[in-house]
């Protein structure tokens, strides 16, 4: 019985081991690959078509991929306007899309649409503050949308015939299939020069992006 | 220590056998979805539900000398085999998606990982189970009381 309970004992331990020095190594050789890909494949973080807040020539850039409808990129949303603004000058936000939700396309749409109107971070705010509203999880109403956005001034005719005239289905796409090769499973998710955040959360976005101001010395 | 063992050598590796393939299917399960972030669908975890037991029931199991253990272990892996065989007959397209319970969430027949070109989750969770049924059904047939 003793020596049975050891050798169960011991096989846990070992199994375990395994387990951490696994993870480790996945970790090493997925941050490897990351490194690799920011320097090799920028594009993949920022493609010409994405929006940028920022001044153009900061040398800081962060990619947010990110959901209208999902209620943690909302939640940050202020943090992150927060950071851009503590930080002026050095950096620069690039917003991708990964639509995990049910009407997350249709409000990508609606989003992409009002840049032709140059609302494009006006929208995205009217989107993230009645998010509990037009995206409520047992009604979910997107037809809202129409209702809340002539707040921030906006054309919502044109919105609705920009949005099924342009080709959006293209960018989404093309950000889904960038956001599996840098490993995106979840929204919201940062990178910070092309780095993945140590964990998730505001302060770790902190700490990346003073990472960055000191390498490049801002 | 209360007697002897009443477990011949042969029986107690088969049995310790059975709980370590059930421990690294549990622990590879684990590795897939939080190291690699892969999210399991829900066959997966109906799987899972009758895989992590094992651990625990085949571990007792070892450490003890009765020989009861095939009534509690045997419900869940047949259990299991059955949505590991379900579950791939939907993955390599021998049964259409469209009669599956999987629309929301993650999709059933998503392929995560793949290697050497054959291993694919589901495939390695059917090998676990499989091996696991016959190892137990085996046990059972000679060591078991009667």
């Amino acid at each position: 019985m003793k020596n049975k309970f050891y050798l169960l004992f011991i096989s846990v331990v070992v199994l375990i081991g395994f387990f951490i020095l696994g993870s480790e190594k996945f970790h090493r050789s997925e941050m490897r690959r990351l490194d690799f890909l920011s320097h090799e494949k920028a594009e993949l973080f920022v493609r010409p078509y994405s929006p940028i807040k920022g001044e153009t020539d900061a040398k800081i850039f962060v990619t947010e991929f990110l959901d209208p409808e999902c209620e943690s990129c909302r939640a940050i949303y202020p943090f992150v306007k927060k950071i851009l603004e503590d930080y002026r000058g050095k950096i620069k936000l690039v917003v991708r899309y990964v639509p995990f939700h049910k009407n997350s396309k249709f409000a990508i749409k609606v989003l992409e649409a009002s840049r032709e109107q140059g609302k494009y971070w006006e929208t995205l705010e009217v989107l993230f503050r009645f998010q509990p509203n037009w995206a409520n999880h047992h009604n979910p109403q997107p037809e809202l949308i129409w209702e809340y956005l002539p707040s921030a001034g906006i054309d919502v005719e044109k919105i609705k015939k920009d949005m099924n005239a342009n080709n959006f289905e293209t960018i989404i796409e093309q950000d889904m299939a960038d956001a599996k090769v840098l490993g995106v499973r979840g929204t919201p998710t940062f990178f910070v020069n092309g780095k993945p955040l140590e964990k998730f959360g505001v302060e770790a976005l902190k700490e990346a992006i003073e990472r960055e101001i000191k390498i490049h010395d801002l | 220590m209360q007697g002897s063992d009443l477990r011949t050598k042969k029986e107690q590796l088969l049995l310790f056998l059975s709980w370590f393939v059930a421990a690294m299917a549990t622990g590879g399960s684990l590795f897939f979805s939080e190291v690699m972030g892969f999210p399991p669908c829900i066959l997966c975890w109906y799987q899972r539900i009758c895989m992590y037991p094992m651990v625990l029931i085949l571990g007792a199991a070892f450490l003890n000398e009765d020989r009861a253990y095939f009534r509690y272990s045997f419900p869940l892996i047949i259990t299991g085999l059955i949505i590991a065989i379900y579950h791939n007959l939907l993955y390599y397209n021998l049964i259409p998606e469209s009669s599956a319970p999987c629309r929301e969430g993650i999709s059933c027949t998503t392929v995560f990982f793949e290697w050497l070109g054959i291993l694919t989750i589901p495939l390695l969770s059917l090998i676990a189970f499989g091996i696991l049924s016959i190892l137990l059904i085996y046990l059972r047939k000679n060591y078991n009381e009667k």
